[in-house]
Formats: structure tokens, sequence, C-alpha cells
């Protein structure tokens, strides 16, 4: 990884990118509402505060820098994905499920 | 019901409707989309609590008046708050000087205002009338958020450039003496405080001072000297720049004054 990009005056100046994550009152988990440039951590946060959660959307906020996700690329789109799509057997919906189960 | 109390409560009142339309001017000139959005939330915090206050000195006049009479159809010598909150986002002393509006200016004052009125809602809590008591319940926890956005930004402004900080530094020297109001006492405010509506603003000053002394450090600002002068906007007497404030402020409602959505 070469540090170059990171120390010159010009990338000093633009702000990383942030992905923000926001769990709802009644959500189990923290969903992806949107991203924001901010300077560190602890102002991404900040800001999430105030651009994603002003309608009460959530509890909870996570952030994390967008450079550290790693994503698949669209072209593989085709062959990761398209075989799954005849193995409908994956799928749990040929079984019976007891009454005494309840909700799954 | 006591005149003083009124006052008290106008007091509060037109502090945060006042510091709520000077922040409200960046609505849509933020320096940036997050801060712009930022700021207006807290501009609407504070119009919040104005509309609280105004609707409980409403109620208790009882004389048909509203929350929107008080706000928009008081003139200056009228209103009560801090001469500090009244000033523009600049180091102007003319009301008619050209000025941009300088984020730095914006986050000293936040800084300062907020600084008090959380330890003052977090005593008011216990105030003897309940409706205030409420009021303070729920700003505080505004008044906290607002400490924090304000508080952050002082150290990344005051410990960031050689720009940043200069002007950091400028904003800090040229609102500092204003300051001074909060300490001094009113009439209103010992009558206030003395039936136990309100709370002794003195009291809270070594804790301010701690709280600041502590910022300033971690922004590397220097505190400039006290000032001798006190200004006088809560007793009524203000500087020329709240006239220009409430010019914007209430012409809309001055001009259709039955007017309803």
């Amino acid at each position: 990884m070469t540090s170059a990009p990171h120390t010159t005056p010009a990338a000093l100046k633009e702000w990383p990118l942030w992905e923000v994550f926001v769990r709802s009152k009644q959500g189990l988990e923290h969903k992806h509402c949107g991203s924001l440039h901010a300077a560190d951590a602890q102002q991404a946060l900040q800001m999430a505060r105030d651009v994603y959660t002003r309608r009460q959307e959530g509890v909870s906020i996570w952030v994390l820098p967008s450079a550290s996700i790693t994503a698949s690329a669209p072209e593989d789109k085709d062959a990761l994905f398209e075989p799954a799509a005849d193995k409908i057997y994956r799928h749990p919906t040929f079984y019976q499920i007891p009454e005494e189960v309840g909700h799954m | 019901m006591a005149q003083q109390h009124l006052e008290y409560l106008l007091h509060l009142a037109d502090n945060a409707l006042i510091l709520g339309q000077r922040n409200a001017e960046w609505c849509g000139h933020g320096p940036i989309l997050e801060e712009d959005l930022a700021l207006a939330n807290m501009s609407l915090d504070l119009v919040g609590q104005a509309r609280l206050l105004y609707q409980h000195v409403a109620t208790l006049k009882n004389d048909g008046g509203t929350e929107d009479k008080l706000a928009y159809f008081r003139d200056v010598p009228e209103f009560r708050n801090y001469t500090l909150l009244e000033l523009p986002h600049s180091t102007a002393l003319a009301a008619t000087a050209a000025n941009d509006r300088d984020y730095a200016a914006t986050i000293v004052r936040n800084f300062l205002y907020s600084a008090l009125m959380v330890p003052l809602w977090n005593k008011l809590q216990a105030s003897e009338d309940a409706q205030l008591s409420a009021i303070a319940a729920k700003s505080l926890k505004e008044a906290t958020y607002h400490l924090r956005h304000s508080r952050d930004w002082l150290m990344r402004l005051g410990d960031g450039t050689d720009e940043s900080r200069a002007r950091t530094q400028k904003a800090l020297n040229h609102f500092m003496p204003y300051v001074q109001e909060f300490w001094t006492a009113s009439d209103m405010e010992t009558a206030a405080a003395e039936a136990g509506v309100g709370v002794d603003v003195s009291s809270l000053r070594d804790g301010f001072n701690a709280l600041l002394d502590d910022a300033l450090a971690e922004a590397t600002l220097t505190r400039p000297a006290a000032g001798a002068y006190v200004t006088t906007g809560k007793h009524g007497l203000h500087s020329e720049h709240l006239g220009f404030v409430l010019a914007e402020m209430q012409s809309l409602a001055r001009a259709h004054p039955e007017g309803v959505w």
C-alpha cells in the first residue's frame, strides 16, 4: 500500500468518505443509509446524526471508512450470482413447518 | 403573576429565539452540506425552546396574547436577550458594515452560549415553575448536543490551520467581553432566583470558566483578558444589530398581521 495519495496537500483537503449505518428503534440490525465526507470517525458520527437521524430514524449509528469496504466487481455479476438461479431446492420452501415451531 | 417572573421567562425565550434566528442565516449557505444541516437543526431546537417559553408566558399573562405576538410584535427595547446573541457572525461593530459570515464566529458564540445553558437548564429542572422545569428538561438534551458540536469544532478550528486558528482567536477576542453580561445580575434574575423560579447565574461562573479554559487549552487558543464594560441586552438596551435581526425576522408577520397558513 502506497502512502503517497494520503500525504499530498491536495489530498489532505479532501475529507475521506464514510458509510453510515443506522439502527432504527424496532430494527435488530444497522442498515446502510448513505455516506458523507468527514475528517475523522468522531466527526463522521456527529455529522451522521445531523444528516441521517433528523426524523427519528434511529437509536444507534455506525460509521466506517468507505475505503475499507472491498466490493465485488459489477462485471463479475454473472459468474458470481447466476449459478444460484436454477437451484431453487436451496430455498427452505419444500418443508412443512410444524405449528409448534411458530414464527421462524 | 409577578412581572419579574414573566420577564425572566422572556429573557430565556429571547435568548433562544435571537440566537436561533442568527444561526438560521446559515441555512443554504453552510460551509459544507453536513454543517448546513447541523446549524439548521440547532436553530430549530432553539426556536422550539423559544416557542415553549413564549407559549408559557402567554398562558400566564392570560391577556389574549400568543407566542407569535411575543416573537413578532415586540420592538428592540422589549427584548431581553444577551447582547452577545444578536451580533452578526463576524467581528463587525457597525450593523451597516458589509461582512461575510465567518463560521469561526458562529462556533465560538455557540460554544459560549451552550457552555452557559447546559448547567443553567440543568439547574432549572428544579424550578418551582413546573412548566419551566419541564422545558428545561427538554432543552438540556438539546443544549448538551449544541455544546458537544461547538466544542468539537472549536478544537478543530483552533488547533487547525494558521488561517482557522487566527479566525477563531479573533472571534474569541471579539465575543469574550460580551460574556460579562452573563455574570452581572439583573432585577428579574435576582427576583426569579429568590422565588425559586430561576437560577442565580453567578453560581455557574466557576464551572463555566473551568470548562472554557479546558476547551481553549484543547483548541490551543488564548483566553483574552476580561474587559470592564458590561453589555445590557437583558435590560432591553441593545446593540444596533438587534434592530436588523428583528426587521428581517418580523417583517413578514407585520406585513400580514392576521396571516395564517
